[in-house]
């Protein structure tokens, strides 16, 4: 478990950095807190000759409020978003989600930027991204690209980060006063990867949604912004809406089987989810159809 | 004599002031650990030391057509490539068989493979290179031309006459069988009110040490010696199998124990790749060293469990259980494991059936078959949580039938606490258990009955909670009967050599091992209470066969029970000894003096006459000073093996209180009990620890733990993020109490605790699911109980 030899550099800059990203393209991985990289490495699945360490770039690291976004840096580490007073401000979904990112250890290392790049579908910042209608900032020597969230995440380990673009920042929406959030996963152990999850936000509107974006993940092999949200707006949920919502949801799903879940449970606890969602959202415990003997 | 007058006071040796013995004090070596000066074989360098990566099959079962490592051999820093043909020169293959296990089978395993690989992960060449790394570059390069075949992966469908059989010499994939029938089981049941049967699925899983196996072998050819470093549990079984295969004397070997991160029976065995390394050294007449990573640990570390046993129980409407009944079946891997043979688990598990319970009538057999995954040998609780699970689950299932609850059943069929010695149906000879005794204790501090009424109430707002219960016994502190009969050369006596200094300060050398038990500091206990010296001024030594005793090591729960009865009989002898030299220098007779706080002083009133250090100071620089013809001797040796019983026994019950949710299928740990009764407690805090860590694991194999092969054999989660370890967040509050019954086989009375935690802890979990779940009707029998399985079991999926 030792990793293949590369060549190792760390700009200074975030000019340096594009320059040197579009020097080497495919051939270089960038290095950020190394939560996911270096156990890929070790374990020789990746293998790039190029390691371009980011760590220096202190400017990627702050986390910032301004004309209603809340803008978080690549290099903001698990840790700093956790305690964030700004992000338990207007995007407490983040909050609620990190703390299910591993284990404090990876926190004090993982990024922000890291993570999303990573792209694995069962990790739960790109649903939280999705679901809080996030932009992601990414930038190359050409310029800057800004991608929605949704458009950003195409497969497992998969986006539309070019080689030669760097993910400098994501932008967030701030939560307004009627914003209400759900973050909830189904795992082995407090730090796996979660069976199913969903992270949701909306917006009331007395007691209906006016506004409901449902953001699974562990379902498919990206994040799931789940149309069957629509089922759910407008109007005072009934127990046939969120029947009929958790049927519409099943069909948007593609879940994967592996060893701890078939395609069958992951559909069933993630119906289980949104009923669960709704239920405390709306706060209708009625909604939420506990199986009982 | 000393020893009567203390009787008469009615003390015993451990019973004296300033007793370290039932205290919590802090382990001698936990200021070194804590501050990073631990020496772990992977801290370890030597001059010319090189390092060695073994390429291993990537296929479960296939002949080895060529080996190409030319391009190896060309790589930056190598060293060597060498092959399985080219060591087998220098080493020997073995095989894993005990006599005493009769018609126990298993084929030559050479220390790398020759002709064929036997499970994914086997070894196929060494490469030998400056630097870890460096060899695993050129282990990339390596070429190796395979032939596929059928790889035998159901244990299910080993014996069946179309499955390939994996040796052939053998004639079929049959290892051990064991048949046992005692008492009249047939009329047993029918003549029961209820027969209740089940089939239960325990999973395979594996030790996952902190640390990896690591070894660092130092061949100097200038003496003709190896020096081995290894990170072992039985450094003289190291010894003597290494310098046997080598073609060496045991004299010409020496193996060094320093600082272990975690053994639980993963680092008792010898490893085909150990013996490599060994080799390896001779060969290259340098010193070599193999440090596991964490996918090799998984994919041969041994493994464990991997039994499929189909059970019955006879219960009358009284509550009386009339009878067991198993038929167990278990896959070992390619080869019984060296040398301690994979048959041992299959063998306690037919031994333990039944074991708590009164009944006479328990028929078992077990057949224990090949298959082409990673060998199976002894970990923690060998066949413990196996053999509990059936029975108490068991016993849960008839407590059921008969509408009676689980503890008033188990109350009606313990074996009573007066009733010692006695024996299990299969044969078990017990001292003196204490079931009731412990039940009593764990009602009371689990509260049962508010817990029942707690349970009751939930139901009623559809949270489904559950109470499991686990009595059982375990084996400790084995003498010759494990085996020393059936052959091998495990030494299951131990010893001690305690030694007064020149200033005052003890020596003590003991053939038992530390891997983070509390080795050290249980003898640094008894010797400094026995010696009345501090335990500050008490030096321990383990791990090296130059520097100790001849002795087993640290094992089967036996490193309390047999190196501490060493230590005290040692610190005996030393304390008479010391005596002797003060009766001589003060002119008193040895029985008018005692040792106390490092002074000599008067049995009577507790005048201090003499101070150790000075004793030891006239002993080795002025001896023309003391009587002519006196000869001091301020070191003494003394060796212990339990005698009476093969095997001493401790017993315990342990009580589950979990939720499980039945929309989702998980579980949750909300409160554990353990109830133990180990004899002598020595150190209460290493005690209840030993048992909260072996619980521990004992839960992991219950709802995590699990080495998923695949139908072609190939071992398909061997990383820590798809093996599930348990971890804290999901352990819940471990309360521990206690009963003691100590062994008379010893002075020191203890029985030893390394393994009960592990013993009863699947079992109570299995019965809390199952209690949680009986409102659905549904039942699992199958371990580990993870969501999916639950979900099945409700039907939802």
């Amino acid at each position: 478990m030792k990793a293949s030899a590369f060549s190792y550099i760390r700009p200074t800059t975030i000019d340096d950095a594009l320059a040197l990203l579009a020097q080497y393209g495919e051939q270089a991985k960038v290095l950020s807190g190394g939560q996911s990289l270096m156990p890929a490495l070790n374990l020789r699945l990746s293998a790039p000759e190029w390691l371009v360490d980011i760590g220096g770039l202190s400017d990627l690291r702050t986390i910032a409020v301004s004309r209603g976004l809340l803008r978080i840096g690549a290099l903001a580490r698990h840790v700093d978003v956790l305690k964030s007073a700004d992000v338990a401000e207007h995007a407490p979904l983040l909050a609620d989600a990190m703390v299910h990112v591993a284990h404090p250890a990876i926190r004090n290392k993982g990024t922000m930027g890291g993570n999303l790049a990573h792209a694995d579908p069962a990790s739960e910042m790109p649903a939280c991204m999705i679901a809080l209608d996030a932009v992601i900032v990414v930038r190359s020597r050409a310029g800057e690209r800004r991608l929605q969230a949704r458009d950003f995440f195409i497969g497992i380990y998969e986006t539309a980060l070019a080689a030669e673009e760097l993910l400098v920042a994501v932008e967030i929406p701030v939560a307004n006063q009627n914003s209400v959030r759900f973050f909830h996963e189904y795992a082995r152990r407090n730090g796996d990867y979660a069976i199913v999850g969903l992270a949701a936000s909306a917006t009331l509107d007395g007691g209906s949604f006016a506004d409901l974006r449902l953001g699974f993940f562990a379902v498919g092999d990206r994040p799931l912004l789940a149309t069957a949200a629509r089922h759910l707006i407008g109007r005072p949920v009934t127990a046939a809406m969120l029947a009929e919502a958790q049927a519409a949801l099943e069909a948007e799903l593609d879940p994967q089987e592996d060893q701890q879940a078939p395609v069958a449970m992951r559909k069933h606890l993630a119906r289980q989810l949104l009923a669960l969602c709704v239920a405390t959202l709306l706060g209708r415990a009625d909604l939420e159809a506990r199986r009982s003997a | 004599m000393n020893d009567g007058v203390e009787q008469t006071r009615g003390l015993s040796v451990l019973d004296r002031p300033n007793s370290y013995i039932g205290k919590t004090v802090p382990r001698p070596n936990l200021d070194r650990l804590m501050q990073g000066r631990g020496l772990y074989v992977s801290d370890m360098t030597l001059p010319r030391m090189v390092h060695v990566v073994f390429l291993r099959s990537p296929h479960a079962h296939a002949k080895i057509l060529n080996i190409d490592s030319v391009a190896a051999k060309a790589m930056p820093g190598v060293i060597a490539v060498v092959t399985g043909r080219e060591l087998a020169d220098v080493i020997t293959p073995w095989i894993g068989v005990l006599t005493h296990l009769k018609g126990l089978k298993s084929a030559p395993q050479h220390a790398i493979a020759i002709d064929r690989v036997c499970w994914q992960g086997e070894a196929v060449a060494a490469i030998v290179a400056t630097s870890r790394a460096l060899a695993e570059d050129a282990a990339e390069q390596m070429s190796v031309d395979y032939e596929e075949l059928t790889p035998v992966t159901n244990m299910r469908t080993a014996l069946d006459a179309e499955t390939p059989v994996i040796h052939p010499d053998l004639g079929d994939n049959l290892a051990f069988e064991r048949n046992l029938d005692a008492g009249a089981i047939d009329k047993a049941f029918a003549d029961s009110d209820e027969v209740v049967e089940a089939e239960f699925v325990f999973g395979r899983h594996t030790g996952v040490t902190l640390e990896p196996r690591a070894v660092l072998a130092d061949w100097n050819a200038g003496e003709a010696r190896l020096t081995i470093y290894q990170g072992t549990q039985a450094p003289h079984m190291v010894q003597n199998i290494s310098a046997k295969h080598l073609g060496l004397e045991e004299a010409q070997v020496r193996v060094v124990c320093k600082d272990v991160g975690g053994s639980f029976g993963i680092k008792v065995h010898i490893y085909a790749d150990e013996m490599a390394t060994y080799a390896l050294s001779k060969l290259l007449r340098r010193p070599v060293k193999f440090v596991a990573d964490r996918v090799e640990s998984f994919s041969t570390d041994i493994h464990a469990r991997d039994h499929v046993c189909k059970g019955r129980i006879g219960v009358n409407k009284d509550g009386t259980i009339t009878g067991f009944e198993i038929d167990d079946l278990t896959g070992i891997g390619p080869y019984s494991m060296y040398p301690r043979t994979s048959a041992i688990e299959a063998n306690q598990v037919v031994n333990l059936v039944g074991g708590p319970y009164t009944t006479p009538n328990y028929r078992a057999r077990t057949r224990v078959v090949f298959q082409n995954k990673n060998v199976t040998c002894q970990y923690r609780g060998v066949g413990h949580p196996i053999a509990c699970s059936i029975t108490e689950v068991l016993v849960d299932l008839a407590a059921r039938a008969i509408g009676m609850d689980p503890i008033e059943i188990r109350r009606r069929n313990l074996v009573a606490d007066d009733a010692y010695p006695c024996a299990s149906p299969s044969g078990m000879k017990f001292e003196a258990l204490s079931h009731h005794a412990s039940i009593d204790r764990l009602l009371s501090i689990m509260d049962y009955d508010a817990l029942r009424a707690e349970q009751a109430e939930l139901r009623k707002q559809g949270i489904y909670r559950g109470i499991g219960i686990a009595s059982f016994v375990e084996v400790t502190n084995p003498a010759a009967a494990f085996y020393g009969v059936g052959g091998a050369r495990i030494s299951s006596q131990d010893g001690v050599t305690v030694r007064l200094d020149a200033t005052g300060s003890v020596v003590c050398q003991t053939s038992i091992t530390e891997q983070g038990q509390g080795s050290e500091s249980l003898t640094a206990q008894i010797v400094g209470s026995v010696l009345g010296v501090s335990m500050s001024r008490v030096r321990v030594i383990l791990g090296d066969t130059d520097n100790t005793p001849y002795g087993g090591g640290t094992w089967a729960s036996r490193g309390a029970g047999i190196g501490g009865e060493a230590a005290l009989q040692s610190a005996k002898a030393l304390r008479k000894n010391i005596l002797d030299v003060a009766a001589a220098i003060l002119q008193a007779k040895p029985g008018d003096l005692d040792i106390v706080e490092n002074s000599v002083v008067d049995l009577v009133g507790g005048q201090q006459r003499i101070e150790m250090h000075e004793l030891a100071r006239i002993v080795y620089f002025r001896p023309d000073t003391l009587p002519p013809g006196f000869q001091a001797e301020l070191m003494a040796t003394r060796h212990f093996v339990p005698r009476e019983y093969p095997f001493a026994f401790t017993n315990g019950v342990q009580a589950s209180w979990l939720e499980v949710d039945p929309n989702t299928g998980f579980i949750t740990l909300l409160k554990h009990w353990v109830v133990e009764d180990c004899g002598t407690i020595i150190n209460p805090q290493l005690v209840d620890e030993q048992i909260r860590g072996g619980v521990v694991q004992g839960l992991g194999a219950a709802l995590y733990e699990h080495c998923i092969y695949d139908e072609r054999g190939q071992l398909t989660n061997a990383n820590m993020a798809d093996y599930l370890v348990p971890m804290s967040g999901e352990m819940p509050d471990i309360s521990i109490g206690h009963v003691v019954s100590p062994t008379m086989e010893s002075e020191l009375g203890a029985k030893g605790a390394g393994e009960a935690g592990t013993a009863g802890a699947a079992a109570c979990v299995a019965n809390a699911v199952n209690d949680a779940l009986a409102p659905f009707g549904a039942t699992v029998t199958e371990i580990p109980l993870t969501p999916r399985l639950i979900l099945t079991a409700l039907g939802t999926i």
